[in-house]
């Protein structure tokens, strides 16, 4: 349809988001599913609008993102010193990636609980999943992102005679930060998921993940949607931000 | 400071750190300060090696390399090097690039502003400050090239194939470039090129490496032609007699 093509991002969203909704409300409509099965569009915006009033939705959402940010900015910071020694030094490299590797082997889910064992406060052991989960693709990008930097590029600093740390501002650094972006990206949407397998663990008093883990058990289906639906959005948002830092970040890019 | 002895190499070889790899054998040359000198030999003969140890950039296994001081140069790095490939930041717009080995001698100023901007008109590239490396063609990310090598004011220009990548009319208008800019400046030029003409064209002095190094038999001068045309050169000196005799010259020296 090249008459569809022609038109502007957000206007084909709006456009498959509605006929997503409709497709949806003929189908409970028409299937006459129960609404604890099924809920269809209306019930969830109903829902969404007690949730909304009563603040409940509000409350449990910012502590989710409590969690969320504070995960994705301690896993990165973790990763950006490890990915760089990695990415440097064989000897650590040979040491230490059989452990991460099998690291990632092993479902954070199944780690969890033990996570809530050792660390006594709520919210630092959910933080703590959120750290898990994010590091990984970010350590990888980061190492790949160093290893990208192209061996002439060295060779002039060292002609220049630039010192260690001018190599690692001026050259390593501007030079993976596309790479690096792009594994900030990934770890953006999975810090949510992070927090949430952590408030699934430790089901809590709050939390999107405890909203969620009551809704179900109370059978209320529309409410689970609400907050997946929500955190659907937050994990959008974050994406969004970190794509927005690395729009401004590498307007060289947009000129190549 | 004409015909003083500025570059002087004594006996120097060099072995390749891993291993047996012997690649150069007893070289002793001498450049004069202000010179323009060619090094012309077949590939892999170990002529970029040579550049990287006069200048600084590897240590040489044995011998001695020396440069006369210079006590009205006020550059804490005496040399300028222009690879084969541009190695420009892509990161950095034309300006940035220049500017770089003054930000790593930790000089912003106001002169230095001048100084870069002063490059960029000697090298033609007034009016394409604010470009990336990626809006520019070959010759003119060379030229970036140069003007960052020459930025700083080094006393010796090191230049190796510079303009290997090039298409042969650019190549030709590049040299060109050069003797103007070496003519507009104090500055003494070492390049390694693997054209006769281009070497007959813009240097004092050819130097011929011979031996094959692959097969452990390492390079060393083997032959050293003075070019004694007139200066300035105009392409159409190409057709003359005694030009075709220098490159004649050398051609039979190579092949020896």
């Amino acid at each position: 349809m090249p008459w569809l093509n022609k038109q502007p991002t957000w206007l084909i969203i709006s456009i498959s988001f509605l006929g997503l909704l409709l497709g949806w409300h003929l189908l409970v409509a028409w299937g006459g599913y129960a609404r604890f099965i099924l809920p269809g569009p209306v019930d969830v915006w109903q829902q969404f609008l007690i949730v909304l009033r009563d603040g409940r939705l509000l409350k449990h959402s910012l502590y989710t993102i409590s969690e969320v940010i504070p995960g994705l900015i301690i896993g990165s910071l973790i990763a950006l010193p490890l990915g760089y020694l990695l990415a440097k030094s064989q000897l650590a490299e040979r040491l230490l990636s059989p452990y991460l590797i099998a690291s990632q082997a092993i479902p954070v889910i199944a780690i969890a609980p033990l996570l809530t064992i050792w660390v006594r406060s709520t919210y630092w052991a959910r933080v703590l999943v959120a750290v898990i989960v994010v590091f990984f693709p970010i350590l990888v990008n980061i190492i790949a992102g160093l290893r990208s930097v192209p061996a002439e590029l060295y060779e002039l600093m060292a002609s220049l005679q630039a010192s260690r740390r001018q190599i690692f501002y001026k050259l390593e650094l501007p030079a993976s930060l596309p790479i690096l972006l792009a594994g900030l990206k990934v770890g953006a949407t999975l810090s949510v998921i992070g927090a949430l397998v952590g408030e699934f663990v430790q089901p809590k008093s709050q939390g999107l993940g405890f909203l969620l883990v009551t809704a179900r058990y109370q059978f209320k289906t529309a409410l689970v949607f609400v907050v997946l639906v929500t955190l659907a959005v937050i994990a959008l948002t974050m994406y969004g931000v970190v794509a927005l830092v690395e729009k401004r970040m590498l307007r060289w890019q947009a000129k190549n | 400071m004409e015909n003083q002895p500025f570059l002087v190499a004594e006996q120097v070889s060099y072995i390749f750190p891993d291993g047996q790899f012997h690649v150069l054998e007893d070289i002793s040359l001498t450049i004069n300060a202000g010179d323009f000198v060619a090094l012309l030999g077949p590939s892999g003969v170990g002529k970029s090696t040579l550049l990287r140890l006069l200048g600084g950039l590897l240590k040489p296994t044995s011998g001695r390399i020396s440069m006369a001081d210079l006590p009205e140069s006020s550059a804490t790095d005496p040399i300028g090097v222009v690879f084969q490939r541009d190695n420009l930041m892509p990161w950095r717009t034309v300006t940035e690039n220049v500017q770089l080995p003054l930000e790593l001698q930790r000089q912003a100023d106001q002169e230095s502003r001048y100084r870069v901007q002063e490059m960029i008109e000697l090298v033609g590239l007034a009016g394409f400050e604010g470009s990336y490396p990626a809006q520019l063609s070959g010759g003119m990310a060379q030229r970036v090239a140069i003007a960052r090598a020459l930025v700083h004011r080094p006393a010796l220009l090191l230049l190796d194939e510079p303009f290997g990548s090039l298409d042969a009319l650019t190549r030709e208008r590049m040299g060109q470039e050069l003797l103007r800019i070496w003519h507009a400046l104090p500055v003494t030029v070492f390049m390694v090129t693997h054209s006769i003409t281009e070497a007959v064209m813009l240097a004092d002095e050819v130097l011929v490496m011979g031996g094959r190094p692959a097969v452990g038999d390492p390079a060393a001068l083997i032959h050293r032609v003075p070019i004694g045309l007139p200066r300035p050169r105009q392409l159409e000196i190409q057709g003359t007699r005694s030009f075709q005799k220098c490159a004649k010259e050398i051609r039979s020296a190579i092949q020896v």
